[in-house]
This record gives C-alpha cells, sequence and structure tokens, in this order.
C-alpha cells in the first residue's frame, strides 16, 4: 500500500540505550558450539557487543528516563504534547497501555491520545505513519513517537541463533506539522501468513505460561530454548526479506521520482551485517550508505535499530544539516515497510544511557 | 571447485563428512541457517564472487551438487 503525506516534519531524535553491554566472547560458553564455530558466526554476522537491560527494567523505564530528559534540558515542553505513541512488543502490562502510564507517569494534559502499538521490526515506520495521520487533526500538532523494545528478558541465554543479536533500546522521535512544503513518500505490506515466522508462543491468551512452557527443549541446530523465549525461523526471515525488500525499495523511489543514487543514506532495520549488506548489494546501493554497524555495537532492538542507527551514525550532523534518507524495517509479522523522507536539521540528535 | 568447497563445508561443520551421498544437508541437520551464512562469507571470500541474497536458499546448500551449480553461475557471470 502506497502512502503519501504533506507538511510534516521530524525535529528530533533520542535513542535511549542500556548502560550494561556485554561482549559475544562473554557468552560464547552458554552455546552448544565450538569456540572456532562461534567466532566464525561473530566474524559473519558482524556480532561483538550488545547493550541490555539490567532485570526488571521495562519499556517504560527507558522511556521515562529519556522523557525526563528531554523535559529537563528544555528540548521539550510537556504541555505541547498532544499524542504519544508507543511501538513495543514488550509493553509493561497485558493491560493498561504502557503509553498512558507514561503519561500519567507525568502527569501530562488529559486531552491527549496515548495509543499502544504491537509491531516489531518494521515499527518505527507503522508509528511514523500513524503520527503523520494523527497530525492531519487541526487538534494536534506535536506528536511523540517512543518506539521501545526489552526483549533480551524473553531470549535464552543457549539460543545461540537470537541471544548474540538481541539488545534493549529506546527511542523518542518528535513529529510536527511543518509550515514548509514537504513530501513523505512511504509504502507498507503485510503478510500474515508467515506471523509465526517470528514470535514468543507463551504468555499470551492462547498459549499462557506455565511451569511446562519454561521448560527448555534443544532444537535441530543444538539451540536450548522453552516456549517462553523468542524464536526465530532465521533461513525463513532471510529468504523474505531477501525477496521482498529490494522491490520494496525499487517500488518508493519510483512513486517518488527519486534516483536510487540521490538518496543521502540507506537507514534500515539492522538483523545483521551480513543480511543487510546482501540487501544493499542487491538494491544496488553503496554499503556506506546503508549503515550497518547497530548490532555489533548495541544489538538488534526491533524496529528502534532505524532510529539507533539515525543517531549513532548522524547524531551531530542532523543538527545542522538536511538529509534525503529512505527508511525501511521488515521482520515480525510479516510486516515490510519503507519511507522516503528529508530529515534535518533537527533540534537534537543524540544518544544517551539508562 | 568440488574439494575447495568440501574443505570449507568440513571447516563448518567437522563433525560431518559432506563427501557422502545425503539427499539434504539442511534436512539431515548438517547446515542449519546460520552454518549457511557461514558458508556463503567463505564461498564468497573463497572464490572472489558475491552470492546474492535471493539465491540463498536452503535449496542452494541442499547437497554438493547443489552448491557446486551455483557457484558455477557466479564463476560464469
Amino acid at each position: 500500500m502506497d502512502l503519501k503525506f504533506s507538511n510534516k516534519k521530524i525535529t528530533g531524535i533520542l535513542t535511549i540505550l542500556p548502560e550494561r553491554e556485554v561482549s559475544f566472547e562473554d557468552e560464547m560458553h552458554n552455546y552448544n558450539f565450538s569456540t572456532a564455530k562461534s567466532l566464525k558466526l561473530k566474524s559473519a554476522l558482524g556480532l561483538n557487543k550488545r547493550r541490555i537491560v539490567e532485570e526488571g527494567v521495562c519499556s517504560s523505564d527507558l522511556c521515562i528516563k529519556g522523557l525526563s530528559y528531554l523535559f529537563e534540558t528544555n528540548k521539550l515542553q510537556k504541555e505541547d504534547i498532544d499524542a504519544i505513541i508507543l511501538v513495543t512488543q514488550s509493553p509493561d502490562y497485558i493491560m493498561p497501555p504502557t503509553s498512558n502510564v507514561i503519561q500519567g507517569y507525568f502527569g501530562l494534559k488529559h486531552d491527549m491520545i496515548c495509543l499502544d502499538i504491537n509491531q516489531g521490526c518494521a515499527g518505527y515506520i507503522v508509528g511514523l505513519n500513524q503520527a503523520f495521520m494523527m497530525l492531519d487533526q487541526e487538534a494536534i500538532n506535536k506528536v511523540v513517537l517512543l518506539n521501545a523494545d526489552v526483549l533480551s528478558p524473553k531470549v535464552s541465554k543457549q539460543d545461540r541463533n537470537s541471544n548474540p543479536l538481541i539488545g534493549d533500546a529506546a527511542s523518542i522521535t518528535i513529529i510536527e506539522k511543518s509550515t514548509q512544503e514537504t513530501e513523505i513518500f512511504c509504502n507498507i505490506k503485510t503478510n500474515g501468513m508467515g506471523a509465526l515466522v517470528l514470535q514468543i508462543p507463551a504468555g499470551g491468551s492462547r498459549l499462557p505460561s506455565s511451569p511446562e512452557t519454561a521448560i527448555l527443549h534443544e532444537d535441530a541446530s543444538g539451540n536450548f530454548r522453552s516456549k517462553d523465549n523468542l524464536v526465530m525461523k532465521g533461513d525463513e526471515v532471510f529468504n523474505f526479506v531477501q525477496v521482498e525488500v529490494p522491490p520494496l525499495i525499487e517500488s518508493l523511489l519510483n512513486k517518488a521520482s527519486v534516483k536510487k543514487e540521490d538518496v543521502d543514506y540507506y537507514m534500515f532495520h539492522q538483523p545483521n551485517r551480513f543480511m543487510l549488506h546482501k540487501v544493499a548489494d542487491k538494491i544496488g546501493v553503496d554499503r556506506d550508505k546503508m549503515p550497518s554497524n547497530v548490532v555489533e555495537n548495541f544489538g538488534n532492538s526491533s524496529g528502534v535499530t532505524i532510529p539507533v542507527a539515525i543517531t549513532y551514525n548522524l547524531g551531530s550532523k542532523l543538527l545542522d544539516e538536511k538529509f534525503k534518507i529512505c527508511l525501511s524495517g521488515f521482520g515480525v509479522g510479516l510486516t515490510w515497510a519503507s519511507m522516503l523522507l528529508e530529515i534535518g536539521p533537527l533540534d537534537f540528535c543524540e544518544i544517551i544511557e539508562y | 571447485m568440488k574439494d575447495k568447497v568440501l574443505k570449507i563445508l568440513n571447516e563448518i561443520r567437522p563433525e560431518f563428512d559432506f563427501s557422502e551421498p545425503v539427499d539434504n544437508f539442511h534436512e539431515a541437520g548438517m547446515l542449519d541457517s546460520f552454518d549457511i551464512v557461514t558458508l556463503v562469507t567463505s564461498l564468497d571470500e573463497e572464490f572472489g564472487i558475491s552470492i546474492e541474497g535471493v539465491d540463498i536458499l536452503p535449496e542452494n546448500f541442499s547437497s554438493l551438487r547443489s552448491i557446486i551449480e551455483l557457484l558455477a553461475k557466479y564463476i560464469q557471470k
């Protein structure tokens, strides 16, 4: 589905990363594989270190840390917020919405919308879409898009397929109406037939968590995980991305009548370096224009990896400059989406630690 | 080419004998998806090619013959 928005802009991006860092080598002994084999995988996928929360830290804690920082530094005024969107797969509770919890924590005005969206790797773009649609309303002038995931507690430490990749992170993106003419192009696709390719089987209504769902089982590749843990059919996800993402980007650029070489950066979701290099090669863009350094430094935090990639790779550059940027997220759902927009100069674009 | 491929496969999963006839490496549990990532990286380096993502399918790495056929496609390019 093609979407187009006018006269909207991103005015600030903040990333919140847990202070706790673990390295691949520190955890290698957990995996049922030889050291040599694990190190080969490290090299091929670009694994190194990742950021994960301390026990008990939730998605809302990272968001509250970031919002507190923005309020304290006068980068955001509480009374200006008309809507809070939180994209997460790790809400604090099944009910109520975590966005309401955050609104309540700060005692923000009642005259606002709070909305939780359950989305993963494409969630940042789904959230931006929702923000742009809200801004078509006269009453809404500023939307705070929170994208946060704390999934490390859901991954088995003995799962080589997922554990070395997963990181926790949150981001805050401010979206506003623009007095200047802007055009934002987007496309988004969904295939629910692949919904269980990436999942946490237990913990919802279909299969409530129980002592049985916590029992670890060994898979054919020697990984141990329970039904309470995240499970990923890596080969199916990889193939889905390679088949679907390049034509998605081609279609987006055609709609916008923009040549691929005229895009300054391709800030994509960061599953791993190998997958991104293959996508860049297929689309035919310079690998330097598509940063792939998030997993090796911070881990894969689902859709949050897109704002992490922007703040880490562009940071203060975006305070003074403007870039034409193509965003893309793909994975859980299966959902895949892309967006072409100009970003900058921003009021803030930085990383803080929790 | 066959010897080079066998050497790479044996480095990745030394516990298996890839020279023995097997219907499907993937189904036999000899190569998982992460092994294929390592294999592609090694093949790219060894043969100076870049196997495209759309070709990184289990069926293209299901046997010694399918791997060699895939490599032949890139080496002929």
